[in-house]
């Protein structure tokens, strides 16, 4: 009993700050956000009453419609990419020699420490005109001018999929290291080839590492507008740029923050996938 | 009436240049239930992969039923193993489970249903087809990589430590189901373990193995009673190890000196000589305490005493300061009969009761002494 009581204060004073987070930093903004969105636009003071759905109708609008269906393609495209090179990277890592394992960990986390902005103009300068990839490529004979690497929506995609590769490599690791070798040599037991494992019990099992992936990818995708404004020459090319524009330079909060709950919406619906594959893996409620 | 399935013929295989297996050769009738028993790291679970295809060997060649399979692919193999730890598909039912080898073979839809019903009958998991793997116990768990095996109809089934995570209950009952398994299907069995009680009680043959070399290869009995060296006589069962000198050879028989008491035994199968020491190994149950009063025998304490239930098992120290394990059974005169710590006793053992056994690489042998080690180990 004693015991219990001189607890108490601890587990208060934890849940009070966990609680608080939440309420604070996520609910609170949230609620923000929601609240911008079905206001009216306001030049002197962003936003006012009254209440309305404008923000949300001017979505359908074809302009932001096509910015939305083509950010849609950007991210996927990237996660695509990511996928493809995620997959085998992690299934390879987590195939090597622990040790060794952790250093390669390790150095694909060491990127995380330098801002990712001064890495995309660190990439600028290899894309130029002028920059290393061209140069390198011309001395080595392969073209005779210069190739037109930056501005383009290449560039995006490939300052995109650089930023946001190890996002889609540590969760796929992470299935991958729980994948148990003797699963794999029970399949083969039974029967099956490679393919017909990898079909059967590779990607099953591996999925939620996938969706987990997809989600920490494609969001972002969607939203990393410094990307496309250093990289893709400052159009419209994401969501997030839209949803930067609205804020900063158009000045229309509703609709900004209207745009950024659908993303809010993509984000709940992915991660609702992601629960359902895991539970038919049987990984909760057990 | 016997007839060779599988035969392995100088198998060696090296991991990082270790060497786990060395050169040896196996071969296994058709029908039997043979165990690989061995301390962890002897190489049987090794030899086991290499029968299912998942290590493939440096050297040497195996054979299934006169085809030479060394290189052949596991799902290329009519072998199926059941797993230590099980290795079920964590995403698929229990049905689906059992059903994915015959799937991979393609068969009909209504073959596959029939088949696994089958399988789960046999091993009493009919009600739980629908179920995961995780909504299972460990013993059903089991049931269900026993029947994913078995479905395929293999000519052969690799269990590999298939009790080890089970309890002491549990595992008793899988030992007894398993032999029933394998009367019904006529299978061959190879089975891994590391305990000997469970080897001695399910085995048709046994294969004992360390560091990658056949210690002895024989029946339950044949391991128990007549150990083919100090390794095998320690590792399955406990043994008395008393010394032994020679000091009479006469024809068939010798006497041995053993604590000052002269026997008179059977010539062992190995070379003796005159004076040569060598062990005599006396299981517990064969050792006969006496009373202290008593002509026979050798004088000791008993320093130990443990009731087993059906037996007491007790420790006894002689005047040399060796020890000696003695286990007796209860007597239906005497259902109270037990020791007090200290107590003085004798401890004798029945002529012919006991095995021989050269003295191995511990002490400098003589040429002699050498050839007779040679002579027991082969």
């Amino acid at each position: 009993m004693m015991r219990s009581i001189k607890q108490q204060p601890f587990r208060a004073a934890v849940l009070v700050l966990v609680w608080g987070w939440l309420l604070f930093l996520v609910l609170a903004p949230n609620i923000l956000v929601v609240g911008a969105s079905v206001m009216t636009r306001n030049p002197s003071t962003f936003i006012s009453l009254p209440l309305n759905l404008d923000a949300y109708r001017q979505l359908f609008n074809p302009l932001y419609l096509d910015v939305f269906l083509h950010s849609l393609y950007m991210a996927a495209l990237t996660t695509l990419i990511c996928l493809l090179i995620g997959y085998p990277f992690a299934w390879a890592l987590s195939r090597v020699e622990k040790r060794r394992q952790m250093l390669l960990i390790f150095l694909l986390i060491v990127p995380f420490w330098t801002n990712s902005l001064v890495r995309t103009y660190a990439l600028k300068l290899i894309l130029a005109t002028n920059g290393l990839l061209n140069s390198a490529l011309m001395s080595l004979g392969v073209i005779d001018e210069p190739a037109q690497l930056l501005y383009t929506e290449g560039a995006v995609i490939v300052g995109l999929v650089y930023l946001l590769l190890p996002f889609m490599i540590l969760p796929l690791y992470s299935v991958f290291e729980d994948l148990r070798q003797d699963v794999l040599l029970a399949s083969h037991d039974l029967g099956a080839g490679r393919f017909a494992t990898f079909k059967n019990v590779v990607v099953p099992l591996t999925l939620p590492g996938v969706l987990a992936g997809v989600m920490l990818v494609l969001l972002p995708a969607m939203g990393l507008f410094f990307v496309p404004d250093i990289l893709g020459g400052s159009r419209n090319l994401l969501v997030g740029n839209v949803i930067k524009n609205q804020f900063l330079d158009a000045r229309n909060w509703p609709f900004g923050a209207a745009a950024s709950i659908v993303l809010t919406l993509t984000m709940a619906l992915l991660m609702f996938a992601h629960r359902l594959s895991k539970r038919r893996l049987g990984e909760e409620g057990a | 009436m016997t007839k060779t399935l599988l035969s392995l013929s100088g198998i060696s295989k090296q991991f990082d240049g270790k060497t786990v297996l060395d050169e040896l050769s196996l071969t296994i009738d058709d029908g039997e239930f043979i165990t690989l028993l061995g301390p962890s790291g002897c190489g049987k679970t090794t030899l086991l992969r290499m029968m299912a295809g998942f290590e493939h060997p440096d050297e040497g060649t195996v054979t299934l039923s006169g085809v030479d399979i060394t290189q052949t692919p596991p799902e290329h193999r009519p072998l199926n193993t059941v797993f230590q730890n099980y290795a079920l598909f964590p995403h698929m039912s229990v049905f689906d489970n059992v059903a994915y080898g015959l799937k991979m073979e393609k068969r009909p839809k209504a073959e596959i249903a029939e088949r696994v019903e089958e399988a789960l009958a046999m091993v009493q998991l009919e009600d739980f087809v629908r179920r995961k793997p995780h909504q299972l116990s460990g013993g059903q768990q089991q049931r269900v990589a026993i029947a994913r095996a078995v479905v395929k109809r293999p000519k052969m089934l690799l269990l590999d430590e298939p009790l080890s995570a089970l309890d002491y209950k549990l595992r008793r009952t899988m030992q007894v189901e398993l032999k029933r398994l394998q009367r019904e299907l006529g299978i061959t069995f190879v089975f891994v373990t590391h305990d000997q009680e469970e080897a001695l009680s399910m085995s048709d043959r046994i294969v004992v193995l360390k560091d990658g070399h056949i210690q002895q290869l024989g029946t339950p009995r044949e391991v128990y009673e007549r150990p083919a060296n100090v390794f095998t006589a320690r590792f399955v069962g406990q043994t008395n190890f008393f010394p032994g000198r020679v000091t009479k050879i006469e024809g068939e028989r010798i006497s041995v000196d053993v604590f000052g008491l002269t026997r008179d035994l059977n010539k062992p199968s190995f070379r003796v000589a005159m004076n040569q020491s060598l062990h005599v190994l006396l299981r517990p149950e064969d050792i006969r305490v006496l009373a202290p009063d008593d002509t026979d025998g050798v004088a000791g304490k008993i320093v130990e005493r443990n009731y087993k239930g059906s037996t007491l098992d007790s420790v006894i120290e002689l005047e040399d300061g060796s020890h000696v394990m003695a286990s007796e059974f209860f007597d239906e005169d005497d259902p109270t009969f037990d020791y007090s710590i200290g107590e003085r006793v004798r401890v004798s053992w029945v002529d012919g009761w006991e095995w021989l056994l050269a003295e191995e690489g511990d002490e400098p042998l003589t040429d002699e002494e050498e050839l007779a080690a040679d002579d027991a180990e082969h």
